[in-house]
């Protein structure tokens, strides 16, 4: 990253008064050394981050194990430790193998129809063409659009008589209710989510693209090696950072899917996309189990501790490095 | 040539499923609910009105909840801009013992969306009376893993901060808070441009915790309120939905087209590099 252009903000601002420094008592200079000074300025500058990531982050994780222990039912206000038992039960829980291949399936046909599409789109709008900018704004414009808004929209073109199927009519397509379908639901809601933020990783890999040393293309065009060829191996490496840090995430990102399965298609047909998120929800509350809710809270947390471990891992393994 | 014509057509054939979405929702919401699946579908409305705009603030009061949406992401926007640029700036430029530990301690939020812990969430909000409140969904970005990401991020930008620069501001004879201040932050306006864009975003579209933390319909958000458009069967009432969808996107659209050359450029070359 480049720094920044320095302009003279500091010498333009009229001279007002500096404001006190940080809780610096009057009359004990002797103790209030300039290091000392900037030592509390640190940790007055991270108390609140600090704070609020103690509170709402890491008081609530330790609490979700705590109540994983626990058989808690809201409406009776009954509130029991039961050791692993609810461990128990999500281990024998005849749902969790259609949860688990849901998240999966949703996870994986994410990322890979994203970055594929991303890295294409980006391809394209990285050519010598007039009018790449109005294209980038228009494929990146559902990541503006909200979340909820984009989903209704698609639901109703979705539709077993809407819009998709209509214009599929048009030509003679005779196109499936998309929504309720086992074969169709789950690629529904990939696409769904595919348009919605493909923009994002578009931009990024344009970034990374335009990045890359034009003295490589040519050098590769001397040694006569094929377009085809040039990506694969001058292009790809060099953007592979970029390719793994959009990959990361993605896939954290996929797996915090709620909205577009709660509005699509309540996780049906059958459990078919019901992803863990959605589970979690159903479990805590609309059956106001928060002890089970909070054991799949666990096991979301481990799904997404274990990712990010195994990308880090590739990250060494396979990313080229600049310096 | 040949070759340009062929990108130009993948490039208006791949357009298709990006921009159809948002011209049907607007020419459906003109159109009446009878006609809405009407066969072949009518790109454009033979009679178009703007009644099902109108039941929209008849059904639900849709003029409140579009204010509870904005006010509730322009205060976590800044919120998070304050927390985050102070910590960033903290972890980047200053000395202090700890400071690695205390850096990965912030980290660990990234690990934990708030999916994770919405159960212990929802009993804590609970316990200080505060569901049914807008305080869940403003406290919690601006404190949790949405505000990590921001502090990672303005900490990358002001470790590329010249160290010269502060030294002569301090033989000047500014403190740490003036140097913050009075220096760092205004060098520092492509990232937190690019944290105010994905936070505001990030706030706009929360539909998970508004269904759990409120529960009366005059504090609801835009997302939440935007599944509520039902008939007396629970069947949606397309137009007025799509109405209500309208009304939510196309502002933050015209935005976006105004300013999109830093939308996308802060957001791509400040906002997740390094």
């Amino acid at each position: 990253m480049t720094p920044s252009r320095s302009t003279p903000v500091a010498d333009r601002a009229p001279a007002r008064p500096a404001p006190a420094g940080a809780g610096a008592p009057v009359g004990r200079p002797s103790f209030w050394t300039t290091r000392r000074r900037d030592r509390l300025t640190g940790y007055l500058f991270i108390a609140p981050q600090l704070a609020g990531t103690v509170l709402f982050v890491l008081i609530p994780l330790g609490l979700v194990f705590w109540y994983s222990l626990h058989e808690w039912n809201v409406l009776a206000d009954e509130f029991t430790f039961t050791g692993g038992e609810n461990y128990a039960k999500l281990a024998a829980d005849p749902n969790l193998p259609g949860v688990l291949r849901a998240t999966g399936l949703f996870s994986a046909g994410l990322v890979v129809l994203n970055l594929a599409l991303a890295l294409f789109l980006a391809v394209l709008l990285n050519q010598k063409l007039r009018g790449t900018t109005f294209f980038r704004v228009l494929f990146f414009s559902p990541v503006v659009v909200s979340l909820v808004a984009w989903t209704i929209v698609w639901q109703f073109m979705l539709q077993d008589n809407g819009g998709v199927n209509g214009l599929l009519a048009t030509v003679g397509v005779d196109g499936p209710n998309w929504l309720r379908s086992d074969g169709t639901a789950m690629i529904s809601v990939i696409v769904v989510q595919v348009f919605k933020n493909v923009g994002l990783n578009m931009v990024l890999f344009l970034a990374a693209l335009q990045g890359v040393p034009q003295e490589l293309y040519e050098a590769a065009r001397v040694d006569g090696a094929s377009r085809w060829r040039t990506f694969w191996r001058i292009t790809m490496p060099l953007i592979s950072p970029t390719v793994l840090l959009t990959s990361i995430i993605t896939v954290v990102g996929s797996l915090q899917v709620f909205a577009q399965i709660a509005i699509l298609t309540q996780g049906g047909p059958g459990t078919s996309t019901t992803v863990l998120v959605y589970y979690l929800y159903q479990q805590a509350f609309q059956f106001h189990a928060f002890g089970y809710g909070s054991t799949l809270s666990v096991l979301l947390f481990a799904i997404v501790l274990a990712l990010t471990v195994v990308q880090w891992q590739l990250r060494k393994r396979w990313v080229h490095h600049e310096n | 040539m040949r070759t340009k014509v062929w990108l130009y057509g993948v490039l208006l054939v791949l357009c298709v499923p990006f921009v159809f979405p948002t011209w049907w929702m607007v020419t459906s919401s003109l159109k009446p609910n009878a006609d809405i699946f009407a066969f072949p579908p009518a790109l454009w409305p033979d009679d178009p009105s703007w009644s099902a705009w109108g039941q929209v603030f008849d059904m639900q009061p849709f003029a409140q909840q579009y204010w509870n949406s904005a006010y509730i992401a322009l205060v976590v926007t800044l919120g998070t801009l304050a927390v985050s640029a102070l910590a960033g700036y903290a972890f980047a430029r200053v000395r202090f013992p700890g400071q690695n530990a205390l850096f990965l301690v912030v980290l660990t939020g990234l690990l934990i969306p708030s999916e994770v812990t919405i159960v212990p969430l929802f009993r804590m909000f609970n316990s200080w009376g505060m569901v049914d409140t807008h305080w869940p969904l403003i406290l919690v970005p601006i404190f949790g893993a949405p505000s990590v990401l921001a502090t990672f991020i303005m900490r990358q930008f002001f470790i590329t901060l010249p160290g010269e620069l502060e030294e002569a501001a301090r033989m000047d004879g500014l403190g740490r808070p003036a140097i913050f201040w009075r220096i760092a932050v205004p060098l520092a306006k492509p990232a937190l441009g690019a944290v105010s864009i994905f936070t505001f975003l990030h706030s706009w579209n929360l539909y998970l915790e508004p269904i759990v933390f409120v529960q009366s319909q005059e504090k609801f958000t835009l997302p939440q309120a935007l599944t509520q458009f039902v008939d007396v069967y629970q069947g949606p009432l397309w137009n007025v939905q799509l109405s209500a969808a309208s009304m939510t996107a196309i502002p933050v659209l015209i935005v976006f087209v105004i300013a999109q050359r830093q939308f996308i450029e802060g957001l791509a070359h400040t906002g997740l590099k390094g």
